[in-house]
């Protein structure tokens, strides 16, 4: 640590956290990350979603196309990870709302909360694709 | 040199800046409003499941339906404009940089939300 008591000197020695290499991973900073993350990545999935309303818009041909892109392998694939990222950043987005409210930032009940998520979105995904397999006649 | 205090520096800059309490209330409405309009919307696509554009038509037609539809794509994009806002202010640093992607970023969220806007009316209304 620096004893440059100059106040340049006090800023630099602040503390930067968290320090990526050494900082030791937990739930809630993991699940934190993952927020962000389903996110972003629900934002550029969007891209799919103004595809298929737009060529619904262009006419009977260009919805075929992009119904027939959406059940082809990459784009299930495609709407595989968005439903997980839909789940995940609802039911955390559900968990950081109750936060706003002042409610569930005790340790345990936040990795009761934390664990609850994981395994709700997970649960949630399978159950589509189970629903969603069942009504194409797939499963 | 600078004579400001560090109040009067801070001050316009970061969460000091103006509308920072309206955009968290504006952020915490929207995904409020997004829990059930999502929950909705996964439940309608996988019920459009392989339906050809004439059940796509009268599907967006119902008025419930096109109700959702624009109260989902409004809330749904305002939303995704503010996340990645945000996410953009942590994490770029360059105010040239900052600038350019908050920018790609309104524009990549206001033509998609207007787009999606627009396709959802025209099918309900006919062209």
């Amino acid at each position: 640590m620096s004893t440059d008591n100059t106040p340049q000197g006090i800023k630099n020695a602040r503390p930067l956290s968290p320090h990526l290499q050494i900082y030791a991973r937990q739930i809630t900073s993991v699940l934190s990350i993952l927020h962000r993350l389903m996110g972003i990545a629900l934002s550029l999935g969007t891209v799919f979603l103004v595809y298929w309303l737009s060529a619904a818009a262009y006419g009977p041909e260009a919805f075929g196309r992009a119904q027939e892109f959406m059940g082809s392998w990459f784009g299930q694939l495609v709407l595989l990870g968005m439903t997980f990222a839909l789940f995940y950043h609802l039911a955390n987005g559900v968990r950081h709302l109750f936060w706003d409210a002042g409610i569930g930032f005790e340790l345990p009940m936040l990795r009761a909360t934390g664990i609850i998520v994981v395994v709700s979105s997970l649960g949630l995904t399978a159950l589509t694709w189970i629903v969603a397999y069942l009504r194409a006649g797939i499963l | 040199m600078d004579m400001r205090t560090p109040l009067a520096q801070a001050r316009g800059l970061g969460p000091a800046k103006s509308g920072g309490t309206s955009h968290w209330w504006a952020q915490r409405l929207t995904s409020l409003a997004l829990v059930p309009l999502m929950l909705w919307f996964v439940v309608a696509v996988i019920s459009l499941i392989g339906a050809d554009h004439g059940a796509f038509v009268a599907w967006v037609s119902e008025p419930g339906t096109l109700l959702l539809l624009v109260l989902t794509i409004i809330s749904l994009f305002y939303h995704l404009d503010q996340g990645m806002q945000v996410v953009v202010e942590d994490y770029i640093h360059g105010e040239a940089a900052k600038l350019t992607v908050l920018i790609a970023v309104k524009g990549f969220s206001y033509i998609g939300g207007i787009a999606s806007l627009l396709a959802v009316l025209r099918v309900a209304f006919g062209s």
